[in-house]
């Protein structure tokens, strides 16, 4: 690896890292796209810092987009409180308009002046780099420095903020003042990664290690730490693809963010898809077969407990259940032997003795919980985490006294008894509950 | 026959270099202004302008993958390329944001811009020779004139042939739904309820946007479509209230842009897309501070009335409760009518000044109270009340005191804080309020601090508390 794509690698590394870390913070206050908005915004700022100096002046052109963007988000905050505009119209609005306004100016001065001294539009839009040199490698790290200077210093006022604003200012803190100084930190950044890698790019590289660095952690501090490294990471990989492959080297390493990104969302724990995907699966199947438990349980009663016997046909009409479900659901049940059938093409199927067991535990358990519910009354049933938590797991303090009012009220389906089917050894037809009610 | 003459017109009209540049850029901004600005209304109101923004970047993307099918940059594979990213850019933002649990701003920020990377990274493959990110990017609209067709006889810039087209489509498509589009936009529950898909009519819209973007793409541009979508709609929104006037102010505020933005590039010699998004923007900004309902103008001059009104008042009733304990101590003595002004119930300027409690509206308002016949002056300089201020001040003290009265009954609040909540609120309490008051109380007499409250005066002012 020669000198220049080790200087590239450095610059884009380090502009990688300082996005992602101040990325997180406009992430988690819900303003990724005001990255987006600031780096469109910036466009005029560069050509007024170009037209008022009348050369390629780079820490002119940096302060002029600075303070641009600072401009359009001034206007967007503006927008957002004193106009019926929500956000996203505030925010497009700016960030067209500012753009448009760019554009304007940029064919004025190519208009104006000629050949060599253009201000170079078209690195500004795409980036350019591969041609970073030294000196941008010292902007952008001190750009970075200055960043992490900041956040440590404001540490644990950017945490309240970036969470809760509304706490922050009931603390009696500068919410308003710390949310601009967040948005002016990440103006610094955009307006160090412009030449690097463009408008569009540069907002990429705040959105993407931020929201990849999220699905691994809850804590502000690791999270800042992941972003800061993802953005790395993507950096480093992008340069390399676009060195080997010869691709433009800005969407490389957006597209590696990209790819990191995607590898997070499916496969990180507990927030991962996969995750998410298969602890769901495995609720929903225990969802179903409690469900089911309980209807065959009703099914017994509604026929007085007489008989072990009741028909496919009746557990399939759950109404809870789609057909296909039911049968899938029922079909696990006779695996695991709660219920067998005499005869699997036949309507019928009888329940087995630890089947009853199952079916009494399911029934008692849902009216625990419809008891305890009742005792809350409306104080928050995540108490309990309704449904991920089994009655036994809940201390034993609160459940005997539930587990007696049961039984003192006589409902407790354990007192149950299930008889065995006396009409069946006389009377071989099966639904005949009303001779068994004779005897 | 008559028309051959006029043809010949139209023909020399278009070949004269100056204007037809001109006339013809101006008409393709206005029509693909229209398509943009009907589209952008829903969308603003949808709360979704920026999904105009990430479909017309993810554009680029479809735009080069399909000229790398195709390998040709003839219209139809373009235009299915760029409708097919658009429309993924609008699943993948949904999907990321449901299946992902991402935040939706974040979700569309990763799409577009991974988007549009990877459109860069294909042109950038296949070089710079058919396909031109500077068009895309900033567009046209300054060269629609070089690149002409000859179309019934005229010579029509060829844009014009994907633009007209797509304005009919996104009009018919307005029309045809427009109740759906309607229900959708404003309450998506109920639209769901009548069995209105609501995730269709987005599919929909977003295809419209995704038809329109592509066909205005050449010739304006990615952001300005993105401007021409969302600022006049937005600033339609602000200056009316329904959906169809809205559009009509939408597409009007579009074709001033087109206009003004056209001459004024012309007259700088600078890019007409460019300052067409900004022309709309100086719209836009008008709208924001001149605003008949909305305007930050008209609001500030909401507020200063309304103090004005309050300052009034409070001076007012001060000297009502001047003349009141004035008559009082008369009554003591003779037993006569309570509160009729007396030769010594005047009150002097600075005393009124002190109960304005604001210097400038307290002056301006005494001289306004004297103009409308509320307030007179004596030789000596002092302020009186007339009949008609008696009057007034006779219903704010009757405000007050049945409010104090209310609030005592039916709040438990020590009597020495039932003042300074009357204080404020005797300005909003109309005859109809009094009388409400008065009758849920039984009609009182006499308020908790022991004074009496005056009755209703027989014939009141009319320009008084709204």
């Amino acid at each position: 690896m020669g000198y220049n794509a080790l200087i590239v690698l450095l610059g884009t590394g380090i502009l990688g890292a300082c996005a992602g870390m101040v990325g997180t913070f406009a992430v988690l206050r819900q303003r990724a796209l005001v990255g987006d908005a600031l780096a469109h915004a910036a466009l005029p700022g560069v050509c007024v810092a170009f037209l008022i100096v009348g050369e390629r002046n780079l820490p002119a052109m940096l302060l002029g987009a600075f303070f641009a963007g600072i401009l359009g988000i001034s206007i967007i905050t503006g927008l957002r409180r004193g106009t019926r505009l929500k956000d996203d119209a505030a925010i497009g609005i700016v960030l067209s308009v500012f753009y448009g306004g760019g554009i304007a100016l940029s064919r004025f001065i190519q208009n104006q002046t000629t050949g060599g001294s253009r201000a170079g539009l078209e690195s500004y839009i795409l980036g350019k780099t591969s041609g970073m040199i030294t000196s941008d490698v010292y902007w952008i790290a001190g750009a970075a420095i200055f960043s992490l200077v900041f956040v440590l210093l404001f540490y644990k006022e950017f945490k309240v903020v970036a969470f809760d604003p509304g706490f922050a200012a009931g603390q009696g803190w500068p919410a308003f003042f710390l949310d601009l100084m967040l948005m002016a930190l990440v103006a610094v950044t955009v307006v160090i990664g412009l030449p690097a890698v463009g408008v569009i790019l540069v907002a990429a590289l705040l959105i993407i290690p931020a929201s990849a660095a999220r699905f691994w952690t809850d804590r502000l501090g690791v999270m800042l730490v992941l972003a800061a490294v993802i953005g790395a990471g993507s950096a480093s990989v992008g340069t390399w693809v676009s060195s080997q492959f010869g691709w433009a080297a800005g969407p490389s390493i957006v597209l590696a963010g990209t790819g990191l990104f995607l590898v997070s969302m499916m496969f990180s724990p507990q927030k991962g898809v996969v995750w998410r995907g298969i602890s769901g699966w495995g609720a929903h199947r225990r969802v179903s077969r409690e469900t089911l438990l309980r209807h065959v349980y009703d099914l017994l009663e509604q026929n007085e407990f007489r008989s072990k016997r009741i028909s496919r046909e009746a557990i399939q009409s759950d109404v809870y259940f789609s057909n296909q479900e039911s049968k899938g659901a029922l079909e696990r049940l006779e695996s695991e032997g709660v219920v067998m059938s005499e005869d699997p093409n036949a309507g019928d199927i009888l329940v087995t003795e630890s089947g009853w067991k199952a079916v009494v535990e399911a029934e008692r358990e849902h009216r625990l919980w419809g008891l305890a519910l009742q005792e809350m009354n409306g104080s928050p049933a995540s108490l309990f985490e309704v449904g991920n938590t089994a009655w036994s797991d809940l201390p034993v303090g609160i459940t005997a006294n539930f587990e007696s009012i049961l039984k003192e009220s006589g409902r407790d389906p354990r007192e149950q008894r299930l008889r065995n089917d006396v009409s069946e050894a006389v009377n071989a037809s099966g639904s005949s509950s009303r001779e068994g009610a004779d005897r | 026959m008559t028309l051959v003459p006029l043809e010949n017109v139209l023909f020399a009209v278009s070949r004269s270099t100056f204007w037809v540049t001109d006339i013809q850029t101006i008409l393709v901004g206005l029509v693909g202004n229209s398509a943009c600005a009907i589209l952008g209304c829903f969308l603003v109101l949808r709360r979704m302008s920026l999904l105009g923004d990430a479909v017309s970047h993810s554009v680029l993307a479809g735009i080069a993958v399909a000229f790398l099918i195709s390998g040709t940059t003839s219209i139809m594979p373009m235009f299915l390329g760029a409708l097919v990213a658009g429309l993924l850019a609008a699943f993948l933002t949904q999907t990321l944001h449901e299946v992902g649990n991402v935040a939706e701003d974040s979700s569309m920020g990763i799409v577009f811009t991974s988007m549009f990377a990877i459109g860069v990274v294909v042109i950038s493959q296949l070089g710079r020779v058919h396909l031109d990110t500077d068009c895309v990017l900033y567009g046209r609209l300054d060269t629609v004139s070089l690149d002409t067709v000859q179309f019934a006889g005229f010579l029509v810039p060829h844009a014009m042939l994907r633009l007209v087209p797509v304005l009919m489509i996104v009009v018919l498509f307005t029309v045809v739904f427009w109740k759906e589009l309607k229900v959708t936009s404003f309450d998506p529950e109920l639209a769901t309820a009548m069995g209105l898909s609501a995730v269709v009519m987005h599919y929909l819209l977003m295809s419209m946007v995704a038809t329109t973007t592509v066909a205005a793409l050449h010739s304006v541009g990615a952001i300005v479509v993105v401007a021409m979508i969302i600022v006049p709609a937005a600033t339609a929104h602000l200056l009316t209230d329904r959906l169809i006037s809205m559009l009509i102010v939408a597409v009007f505020c579009g074709g001033i842009s087109s206009v003004l933005g056209c001459l004024w590039a012309r007259w700088v010699n600078s890019n007409a897309a460019g300052l067409m998004a900004v022309v709309a923007g100086v719209q836009f900004g008008l709208a924001v501070v001149f605003a008949p309902k909305r305007g930050a103008l008209s609001q500030l001059i909401a507020r200063q009335k309304l103090i004005f009104r309050i300052v009034s008042e409070d001076i007012i009733a001060m000297m009502y409760r001047h003349a009141e304990s004035q008559a009082g101590e008369k009554t003591a003595k003779s037993g006569a009518e309570v509160a009729r002004p007396g030769d010594d119930a005047g009150v002097s300027r600075a005393d009124c000044l002190k109960a304005a409690g604001k210097r400038w509206y307290g002056k301006l308002a005494v001289s306004q109270l004297r103009r409308r016949g509320f307030l007179m002056e004596n030789s000596d300089g002092m302020l009186f009340l007339t009949e008609r201020g008696l009057d007034r001040g006779r219903s704010l003290v009757r405000s007050h005191r049945l409010w104090e009265a209310y609030l005592d009954e039916n709040f438990d609040l020590p009597a020495d804080h039932l003042h300074e909540p009357a204080e404020r609120f005797e300005h909003y309490i109309g005859p109809n309020l009094q009388e409400k008051l008065s009758q849920s109380l039984d009609r009182p007499s006499r308020d908790p601090h022991g004074r009496q409250i005056p009755v209703e005066s027989p014939d009141l002012p009319t320009d008084e508390t709204k």
